[in-house]
């Protein structure tokens, strides 16, 4: 379905103005972009998260449509939980079929690291869901701690930048291609500066016969250290830099969805955010340098992987 | 009486087949031993048709409370099973069921909890969880089980608490007995239609589960957690009035054998509790004043009722089938014990006696030579008034 601006402004807010996420944090932009992409009603579950204290605090919520919290690694149970009482209460007769849409949000914390057995399992076994990971690339919410989706080299509070060791000293976990290895309908990698892509997969995602997986960036002012204005101009970077490519899966099908005319220098990025600013002292620029070599070689074999090679 | 067929089951047939005739709309288990022949057993049951079951075949037990908290939420019938590990996995979630008032039902084979590695009968599973905001009820046998699997769905729809259903993993769980199954009819009419008052799949009606709750509001979320408990005894007992005139087996928050006159009494759950009245009857047999005091509801502690109980026994060996680490100096007493010396003192009752007796630690068989040995001490604490050893081990070497 084309996706018009004009009529996706003027449709109803389901996340509605008034939560206390930060200025200039790019969750509730994405997490807008993709509710206001689906015209079915839906059922949301949230991981412990940033987004659940910001939306959900008693006796307020900022929810127009079902939601639900329970704990930080269960997000995906929980709605695939929801999806199966529809199932069964649809096919026994007992209510109507009303084509609900389940969707299930989680952190990185809570989808790469404490909650991946929990997704993985709701994958195989095929549940009608959608999971969106925002991934701001550490636990903001408990006060920025390394996470497997933190970058080589980002400061946090557990991968401090010292004076021997520059920040976190891992890569990150290829978390989308671990999805997509569970053959899935469909997987996207997204982000909320190329807003018609991220909601066309939104669409995509809901649409798919069977479990479906966005993993989508998310600039966070307060744990990359950038201004509040520059979350979407940081997303457009990292899509640029090809450190966040923009592609998707579809029934084992690899599609690039964006290959920059460009290809921009990774230090581009980094140096607008503050957790990598001790790379850029004499003894730790080597950092810089392997950071560009791994993007190079991801970057490479998804080419490849998506025939663009 | 309605319609019933005996049959030869051991417990976790028997609870399988009452999950049978509830036809729950969701299930999601994962399999433990001694909780499997429960699974497995339901899965055929699905397989074949019999129910209407979705059935959700989880990667852990935690994602199985987590999964029946998703279901529940979405307003129906929703039921898992485990033991042991199982229920230490899904603690976190155990205390997220009953804080959201979802009426999910969960059989539970006790098991000992690890380590070392062991797949026997004890208490600390279920105990591990007695604070967590459930409802437990205990089982002697697998008749007991199946009663009370079917009585708690009633009971959990109507406080909207979930409800754990205890029966002894291997001694009751894979122990063949005589057991009188009602007709399917019957039980279906014994739970009725559930009808949620509110339902996560309401997309006209939307609403917030599970919020952040801060200090402004969480404390009196919590009471009102424990005033829906308080009020639970009287539902419990209407429930197993109106089961006992439809099939003449007949349930309250305890038994009482030999009670009446009873100088002494020896207090335990689940199936020891026949062992015990075995050795009762014979010591009444002789002209001794004992009794068998057998609770079925442990949560909520049925403390006053207890206490009203025990009233006028001089002496009361409590028999516990798991260890709460730590507590009394750390001389290892069970939690039954805790709780009725609790309930007594409360009760300003200054003349009873208890001694504690911790038995059948990862399935250690008790036999009737060691309940014969508690009746001796409280024949002795009865006539001096004095506890010599608070706290002793059954058939234990040392």
């Amino acid at each position: 379905m084309a996706i018009k601006l004009k009529e996706i402004a003027n449709k109803e807010e389901r996340l509605v103005a008034g939560h206390r996420f930060c200025a200039g944090c790019a969750e509730p932009i994405l997490t807008r972009q993709i509710l206001n992409a689906i015209d079915d009603p839906v059922v949301l579950s949230c991981a412990t998260s940033c987004m659940e204290i910001a939306t959900s605090i008693y006796p307020y919520s900022s929810w127009r449509v079902p939601w639900i919290h329970s704990a930080f690694e269960n997000a995906s149970s929980t709605i695939a939980g929801a999806e199966a009482m529809y199932r069964s209460l649809v096919r026994q007769g007992k209510i109507e079929d009303r084509g609900l849409k389940f969707i299930a949000f989680g952190g990185d914390g809570a989808t790469y690291d404490i909650g991946l057995q929990w997704i993985s399992g709701c994958f195989e076994r095929g549940h009608k869901m959608m999971y969106v990971c925002f991934d701001n690339e550490a636990y903001m919410n408990t006060g920025i701690q390394r996470s497997s989706a933190t970058p080589l080299g980002a400061h946090t509070t557990t991968s401090p930048a010292g004076t021997v060791i520059p920040g976190k000293q891992q890569w990150r976990k290829p978390l989308t291609e671990i999805f997509a290895a569970h053959h899935i309908p469909y997987v996207a990698q997204a982000s909320p500066s190329r807003w018609r892509d991220l909601m066309n997969k939104a669409q995509k995602g809901v649409a798919a016969d069977g479990p479906a997986f966005l993993n989508v960036i998310a600039p966070c002012p307060r744990g990359w250290r950038h201004e509040p204005e520059e979350a979407i101009e940081l997303a457009k970077l990292a899509v640029e830099t090809c450190y966040w490519p923009l592609y998707e899966v579809e029934n084992g099908q690899w599609k690039l969805n964006f290959k920059p005319r460009e290809k921009k220098p990774i230090i581009v990025w980094l140096e607008r955010q503050g957790r990598f600013r001790h790379l850029f002292q004499p003894q730790f620029r080597h950092v810089i340098d392997e950071i560009q070599a791994k993007v190079d070689e991801e970057w490479e074999r998804l080419l490849e992987r998506c025939g663009e090679a | 009486m309605p319609k019933s067929k005996i049959r030869a089951l051991d417990g976790a047939h028997a609870v399988a087949e009452a999950m049978r005739q509830i036809n729950p709309d969701v299930v999601a288990a994962y399999p433990i031993t001694p909780q499997t022949a429960i699974v497995q057993t339901f899965s055929n049951f699905v397989a074949d048709g019999l129910v209407d079951t979705e059935f959700v075949a989880v990667e852990s037990e935690h994602a199985a409370m987590s999964t029946c908290i998703g279901a529940s939420a979405a307003g129906g019938r929703v039921m898992t099973a485990t033991a042991s590990a199982g229920l230490a996995l899904m603690w976190e979630v155990v205390y997220v069921a009953a804080s959201l008032h979802l009426p999910i039902v969960m059989p539970v084979v006790n098991r000992a909890l690890s380590a070392p590695l062991n797949i026997h009968c004890d208490h600390s599973d279920s105990m591990g969880t007695r604070d967590a905001g459930w409802i437990q009820l205990y089982s002697e046998n697998p008749q007991e089980a199946y009663d009370n699997v079917i009585q708690a769905v009633r009971i959990a729809e109507r406080l909207l608490l979930p409800v754990m259903v205890m029966q002894d993993g291997f001694i009751t769980g894979h122990g063949v007995e005589r057991v009188d199954v009602l007709d399917d009819g019957t039980v279906k009419g014994f739970i009725g239609e559930y009808k949620p008052e509110h339902s996560l799949l309401d997309v006209d009606n939307p609403a917030t589960y599970g919020t952040w709750d801060m200090y402004d509001f969480y404390f009196e979320h919590k009471r009102q957690q424990t005033d829906a408990l308080s009020k639970a005894l009287p539902a419990i007992v209407e429930v197993g009035e109106e089961y006992g005139e439809l099939t003449g087996r007949k349930y309250g928050i305890f038994e009482a054998y030999g009670m009446d006159d009873a100088e002494m009494a020896i207090v335990v759950l689940s199936s020891s509790a026949g062992t015990a009245r075995m050795v009762v009857r014979g010591l009444r047999e002789k002209g001794v004043k004992i009794g068998l005091f057998k609770p079925r509801v442990f949560r909520p502690f049925p403390a006053k009722e207890f206490a009203e109980a025990l009233a006028d026994v001089k002496a009361v060996g409590v028999l516990d089938r798991s260890i709460v680490f730590g507590a009394m100096d750390g001389l290892g007493p069970g939690p039954l014990y805790l709780e009725l010396c609790a309930a007594l003192f409360a009760a300003g009752n200054t003349t009873t006696r208890v001694a504690d007796y911790v038995f059948g630690l990862g399935g250690r068989d008790i036999i009737p030579a060691y309940v014969e040995q508690v009746a001796q001490d409280l024949a002795e604490i009865a006539e001096t008034g004095e506890v010599k050893t608070p706290v002793s081990y059954l058939g234990l070497r040392e």
